[in-house]
C-alpha cells in the first residue's frame, strides 16, 4: 500500500471521488495542503478571490450536477467567509464538501492565531460535520463526507483539519474505501407501496388537482418521471422558485410558479384545488402565505425523502416518504394499471378554469409607463436569444424574480439560484463554477447592480482561467426588491435603497480584460445581446438601465390566503 | 403535553451539542436532559423531557432522527414507561422541631437523608418529577437551602427495549 501524508491523503481522496475542481483560497493552516495540490494535476485548484465565491462555485456546481462541489478555506477568516456560502447550501439542500483548515490541534481552545470553532460556527448550516483526529482517517472522512452530502435529502458537509493532521514527514498507508456504511445513517431508497396507491386512488378521484412540485425534483433527477406522470393525467402542473425546469416551462400543462411572486393561475389553482400532489418541495412560507388560509378545500399528498419536511408547515392527508424518482415511478405505474382513470368531464372544466384565469392576468406588464426599458422586455429577450436554453444563475431581487417569471426553463438543473437564503452576491461565482464545467454552454449570471457588487471582485477570478460567462444586469440604479416593500409598506420612503455612486461597470470591467455593453433603449437589445452572445470566448457585462420604478407582480397580499394578490401598483383579487 | 424522549447515539464529541443546538436552533423547548454512556461504550443514551403540541414534538423527533450520529429515538410518553429523577436536596435543620418535621416527611416520600450536620440535613430522594415537586412543596421554601436534580431518566415498561 502507498503511504501518503495527511495533506497527501485530502488531494487524492478527492481524486479518488472524482473531483475535478476544487474552489479555494490558502492560508497558513493549509500549506501543507496546498504543496500537495502544488505537485499534482489530477485535480485542478480555482483560486478565487474571496472564499464566499470559493463557496458559490461549488454550490452551482452542484446545483447543474447533482454531484457535490469542493471548497477548500484556511481557518479563522477564510472559514468565517465561507460560512455564507455554506448557510446558502444548506438552505436550498445543495451537497457541498467544505473542507476547513484548523490550527495544529495542541492550540485548539488557547484562541491561537486565526482559530475560529468551525465545527460549532457551522453547526446549524450543515447536515453534518467531521474534525480530524488523526490523519489515518482522512480518507474514511472524506469518503463519508460525500456519501452524506450527496445522499438523502443532500446539503453541505464540513471537514476541519487541523494543520498537524497533514505534515508531510508523516505518512500513512492510503487506500480510498470503495462504500462506507454508518449504522445511524441509510437513506431511504423507495416510498410506501401502500402509502402510494392511496395517493393514486386521491389523484384519480380528483376533480380540481394540481401538481406542486420543487427543489427535490431537480436535485433527485426526477424531471423525467414528473413529466410521464403528468403527460399521463393531464393535470396543470406548478413549480416552485426552486423546482423551476423541472417540469418544461412553453408546455401547456405548465402553469407558471407559484407563491409570493407565482402566477396568477397557479395561485389560483391551488387556492380552488381539491388536490395537490407535492413533489419535493417544502411548503415554504413564501409559498403558502397564511398557513391558516392555505388550500382550504384541498387533500394534500406530500412525496419527499426529508420526513421532517412532511407535515412541518402544513399537514399532509397521504405522507409519503421517498426519492421522488422512485416514488414517481411507482405512482405511474400503479396509475397505468388501475382500471379507473381521471374524469373527463371535471378535468376539462377545472382546464376551461384555469384557462380563463390564465387569460385574465398571465403574465402582463406595461411598457407605456416609462421611457426606459422594462427589466421583463430584457429577461423576454434573453429567452429568446439563448433558446430557453441557458444556465441562467441569479442574484437576488426583483431581477430573480423577472428571471424566474419569464424566463420559459424547459430543462431542469439550469435555473441556479439562491431561493433559501436569498444571498446576494451568489450570482456571479455561480455561473463561474458552471461555465468552468460545462465550457460549451451558454452560462448567464442575471444580476441587479447592488447583487453584482457583493462578489464583483471576481471578475479577476474570471481573467485568470478565462471563464466568459454573460452577465445581464438589470440596472435599476436601486435595491429594487427593498425599494418595492418601501413603495407597498412604507410610503415610498426609500430608505437606504438607492444606490448612489454606481460604478462604469463598462470601463470597471475593461479594466479587468473583459467586454463591457451598456444599453439603455429598448430599440438596441436585441442587437447587443447578440452581439454578447457572439463573443463566445470573451466574459460580457451588459449594463443595462431598466425602469427603477416597475415592481414585480404579482404579490401575494401578507398573512393571506394564496388568491390573495397585488397584480398591479392598483389592481388587487 | 409533556413528553419523554430518548436518544441512543454515538458517543462521539460534537454528538450532544449538535442535539442541544437543534433545540435551540429551532426553538424548541428542553426541561429537562441526561446524558451518560451505555453498555455498549460506543453509545450514549440521553433523555430530554420537553414541552410541546403533537406537531412540534412529531418535529423535534423527526429532526433528532436526522442528525447523523442520532442512531434511534424513541418518545417514551407514547405507551406506558417508567420515569426517574434523582433530586439531593440540602435543608437548614437548626433545631429538633425542624429536624423531625424534615425527617417524618423524608420517610413519607421514602427519602434518605445521606448528609447530617449540626445545622443541615441533605435528602435524597428518586422518583417521577411530580414526586420531586410534591416533596419539595410539602417541605416549604423556607428551610431549603439547595436543590440539585438529575433530570429525567425513562426506559419503556415490558419487553420493549431501546437498542440497535
Ligand atoms: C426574493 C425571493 C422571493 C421568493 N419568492 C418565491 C415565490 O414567489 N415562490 C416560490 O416558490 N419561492 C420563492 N422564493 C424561494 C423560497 O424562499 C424557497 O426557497 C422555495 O420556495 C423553496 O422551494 P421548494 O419548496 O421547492 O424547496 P427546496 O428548498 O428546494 O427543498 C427541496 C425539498 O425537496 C426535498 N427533497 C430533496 N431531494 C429529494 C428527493 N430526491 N426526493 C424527494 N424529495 C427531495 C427536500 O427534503 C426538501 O423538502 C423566493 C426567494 C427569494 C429570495
Ligand atoms: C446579502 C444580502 N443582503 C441583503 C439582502 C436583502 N435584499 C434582498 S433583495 C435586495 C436588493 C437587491 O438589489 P439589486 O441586486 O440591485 O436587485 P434589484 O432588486 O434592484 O433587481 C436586498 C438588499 C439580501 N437578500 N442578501
Ligand atoms: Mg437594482
Amino acid at each position: 500500500m502507498e503511504l501518503l501524508s495527511g495533506a497527501e491523503m485530502v488531494v487524492r481522496a478527492l481524486r479518488d471521488e472524482g473531483v475535478k475542481f476544487i474552489y479555494g483560497y490558502p492560508g497558513g493552516a493549509l500549506l501543507h495542503i496546498y504543496d500537495a495540490i502544488f505537485t499534482q494535476d489530477d485535480v485542478e485548484h480555482v483560486l478565487v478571490r474571496h472564499e464566499q465565491a470559493a463557496t458559490h462555485m461549488a454550490d452551482a456546481y452542484a446545483r447543474a450536477t447533482g454531484k457535490a462541489g469542493v471548497a477548500l478555506v484556511t481557518s479563522g477568516p477564510g472559514a468565517t467567509n465561507a460560512v455564507t456560502g455554506i448557510a446558502t447550501a444548506y438552505m436550498d439542500s445543495i451537497p457541498m464538501v467544505v473542507i476547513t483548515g484548523q490550527v495544529m490541534s495542541h492550540l485548539i481552545g488557547e484562541d491561537a492565531f486565526q482559530e475560529t470553532d468551525m465545527i460549532g460556527v457551522s453547526r446549524p448550516i450543515v447536515k453534518h460535520s467531521f474534525s480530524v483526529q488523526s490523519p489515518e482517517e482522512i480518507p474514511e472522512i472524506i469518503k463519508k463526507a460525500f456519501h452524506i452530502a450527496e445522499s438523502g435529502r443532500p446539503g453541505p458537509v464540513v471537514v476541519d483539519i487541523p494543520k498537524d493532521m497533514t505534515t508531510p514527514t508523516e505518512r500513512y498507508e492510503y487506500e480510498y474505501p470503495k462504500n462506507v456504511k454508518m449504522r445511524s445513517y441509510n437513506p431511504i431508497s423507495k416510498g410506501h407501496t401502500g402509502q402510494i396507491k392511496k395517493a393514486v386512488d386521491m389523484l384519480l378521484a380528483a376533480k380540481r388537482p394540481v401538481l406542486y412540485t420543487g427543489g427535490g425534483v431537480i436535485m433527485g433527477d426526477a424531471s423525467e418521471q414528473l413529466i410521464a406522470l403528468a403527460k399521463e393525467l393531464g393535470y396543470p402542473v406548478t413549480n416552485t422558485l426552486m423546482g423551476l425546469g423541472g417540469y418544461p416551462g412553453t408546455d401547456p400543462q405548465f402553469i407558471g410558479m407559484l407563491g409570493m411572486h407565482g402566477s396568477y393561475e397557479a395561485n389560483m389553482a391551488m387556492h380552488h384545488s381539491d388536490m395537490i400532489l407535492c413533489v419535493g418541495a417544502r411548503f415554504d412560507d413564501r409559498v403558502t402565505n397564511g398557513t391558516d388560509k392555505f388550500c382550504p378545500t384541498a387533500k394534500i399528498v406530500h412525496i419527499d425523502i426529508d420526513p421532517a419536511s412532511i407535515s412541518k408547515t402544513i399537514k399532509a392527508d397521504v405522507p409519503i416518504v421517498g426519492p421522488a424518482q422512485a416514488v414517481l415511478k411507482e405512482m405511474l405505474e400503479q396509475v397505468q394499471a388501475a382500471k379507473n382513470s381521471p374524469c373527463a368531464e371535471s378535468l376539462k372544466a377545472w382546464w376551461e378554469q384555469i384557462d380563463e384565469w390564465r387569460g385574465r392576468h398571465g403574465g402582463r406588464f406595461r411598457t407605456d409607463d416609462s421611457e426606459l426599458m422594462k427589466p421583463q422586455q430584457v429577461i423576454e429577450m434573453l429567452s429568446k436569444v439563448t433558446n430557453g436554453d441557458a444556465y441562467v444563475c441569479s442574484d437576488v431581487g426583483q431581477h430573480q424574480m423577472f428571471a424566474a417569471q419569464y424566463y420559459k426553463f424547459n430543462k431542469p438543473n439550469r435555473w441556479i439560484n439562491s431561493g433559501g437564503l436569498g444571498t446576494m452576491g451568489f450570482g456571479l461565482p455561480a455561473a463561474m463554477g458552471v461555465k468552468m464545467n460545462f465550457p460549451e454552454e451558454e452560462v448567464v449570471c442575471v444580476t441587479g447592480e447592488g447583487s453584482i457588487q457583493m462578489n464583483i471582485q471576481e471578475l479577476s477570478t474570471i481573467s485568470q482561467y478565462d471563464i466568459p460567462v454573460k452577465v445581464i444586469c438589470l440596472n435599476n440604479q436601486s435595491l429594487g426588491m427593498v425599494r418595492q416593500w418601501q413603495d407597498m409598506n412604507y410610503e415610498s420612503r426609500h430608505s437606504q435603497s438607492y444606490m448612489k455612486s454606481l460604478p462604469d461597470f463598462v470601463k470597471l470591467v475593461e479594466s479587468y480584460g473583459h467586454v463591457g455593453i451598456k444599453v439603455e433603449r429598448y430599440e438596441d437589445l436585441e442587437d447587443a445581446m447578440r452581439e454578447a452572445f457572439a463573443m463566445k470566448d470573451r466574459m460580457v457585462f451588459m449594463d443595462i438601465a431598466v425602469d427603477p420604478f416597475e415592481h414585480v407582480y404579482p404579490m401575494q397580499v401578507p398573512r393571506g390566503s394564496m388568491r390573495d394578490m397585488w397584480l398591479s401598483k392598483t389592481e388587487r383579487t | 403535553m409533556r413528553h419523554i424522549i430518548s436518544v441512543l447515539m454515538e458517543n462521539e464529541p460534537g454528538a450532544l451539542s449538535r442535539v442541544v443546538g437543534l433545540f435551540s436552533q429551532r426553538n424548541f423547548n428542553i426541561e429537562s436532559l441526561t446524558v451518560a454512556p451505555t453498555e455498549d461504550e460506543t453509545l450514549s443514551r440521553l433523555t430530554v423531557t420537553t414541552v410541546g403540541d403533537d406537531r412540534v414534538v412529531e418535529q423535534i423527533t423527526k429532526q433528532l432522527n436526522k442528525l447523523i450520529d442520532v442512531v434511534k429515538v424513541v418518545d417514551l410518553t407514547e405507551g406506558d414507561h417508567l420515569e426517574r429523577e434523582l433530586m439531593m436536596i440540602k435543608m437548614k435543620a437548626n433545631n429538633g422541631t425542624v429536624r423531625a418535621e424534615i425527617k417524618r416527611t423524608a420517610d413519607i416520600f421514602r427519602g434518605t437523608i445521606i448528609d447530617v450536620t449540626p445545622n443541615t440535613f441533605t435528602v435524597q430522594l428518586v422518583g417521577a418529577s411530580s414526586k420531586l415537586d410534591a416533596f419539595i412543596e410539602a417541605l416549604g421554601s423556607s428551610n431549603i437551602m439547595e436543590v440539585v436534580r438529575s433530570g429525567v431518566s425513562g426506559i419503556a415498561r415490558g419487553e420493549k427495549v431501546l437498542t440497535l
